[in-house]
């Protein structure tokens, strides 16, 4: 298999997760297609550096990891506090920064 | 042999990715993300980084879809719901406004798609390497936890460091963001006391002690 196919894969997951950003409304799922782009770029990462047979493209995938994890953590928290304040759970609903 | 999984688990990857955006209701969409995240990992395998696969299952399938599912399970369909009856009452029209939303959405995927293969396959390969897409052997012990954990504590020290400093910042963000706040505008008479209990750990930040009753609202 050449590197290729492994960029192809990148490329369509992290097409897939821009549809679905820009597609639902729960934001919890926006969370969760966020991941999704954030892994084809991870795929792409992993995939170069096993082309240039280094790893510092497999130590920029770990840091993207850790930085997913971050934004999980700061957006469930977000959905729980929307929760607690019983707003409605629906990023067309929540425009109050809008103006 | 190895096209073979790899043309499984690419399917499995995409088929999990469709899975999540498609999928009505959002706990299906978390375990659609889990087998696109395991599938992933047998691609990461494939590419011989081994550590990251088992940091991708291990942490990311295992920890982070956990925090996922907890959540889910707690704001769940009723975030939805509420959502619903808002939406259905004043606008009619709303649902040919969500259906010009998916088209658009779907173009502009698509239209990104067709972009980053382009770029990805069309010319930027050969412009970072003039030989075509081939594989460097590496050191033996490429991919290996010793390998990655020899640079994280040498050349990559730094990130690791500020990797390590970002989480703790997140941590205590999230506790902050989702901890519980007093009634919406009425007066806690408990506010205005203080005992030094409180000042280590303050009223109303979700304690196990408030969460029976036993101090605070």
């Amino acid at each position: 298999m050449t590197i290729a196919w492994y960029l192809a894969v990148s490329a369509i997951v992290f097409a897939i997760g821009a549809v679905g950003v820009m597609t639902r409304r729960n934001p919890l799922v926006v969370l969760l297609c966020l991941e999704l782009m954030l892994n084809g770029g991870n795929l792409a990462l992993i995939a170069f550096a096993r082309m240039w047979g280094n790893g510092d493209g497999q130590i920029l995938a770990i840091i993207v990891m850790t930085v997913a994890a971050c934004e999980v953590c700061i957006g469930l928290g977000m959905i729980v506090a929307i929760y607690r304040r019983r707003l409605p759970i629906d990023v067309d609903e929540l425009r109050e920064l809008q103006g | 042999m190895s096209s073979v999984i790899f043309f499984i688990a690419a399917i499995g990857v995409i088929s999990g990715a469709i899975g999540v955006v498609m999928m009505r209701n959002p706990f299906y969409s978390v375990l659609s993300l889990v087998v696109h995240l395991v599938c992933l990992a047998v691609l990461f395998l494939l590419l011989r980084s081994e550590f990251v696969a088992a940091v991708q299952v291990v942490v990311y399938a295992g920890a982070v879809m956990v925090l996922y599912v907890f959540v889910v399970a707690y704001v769940g369909d009723e975030g939805e719901g509420i959502g619903a009856r808002l939406r259905a009452g004043p606008t009619a029209t709303n649902g040919s406004v969500s259906a010009a939303l998916r088209l658009g959405g779907a173009l502009l995927g698509g239209a990104l798609l067709i972009e980053l293969l382009i770029a990805l396959l069309g010319t930027g390969l050969e412009a970072v390497n003039s030989h075509g897409a081939g594989y460097s052997p590496g050191p033996r012990t490429y991919g290996t936890p010793a390998y990655i954990g020899n640079l994280l504590l040498t050349r990559f020290l730094l990130v690791f460091e500020v990797a390590s400093f970002l989480l703790l910042v997140a941590a205590v963000g999230g506790v902050v963001l989702a901890r519980r706040r007093g009634g919406l505008g009425e007066d806690d008479p408990e506010q205005g006391r203080l005992t030094p209990v409180e000042l280590l750990r303050p009223g109303q930040t979700g304690t196990m002690a408030e969460g029976i009753g036993s101090r605070g609202r």
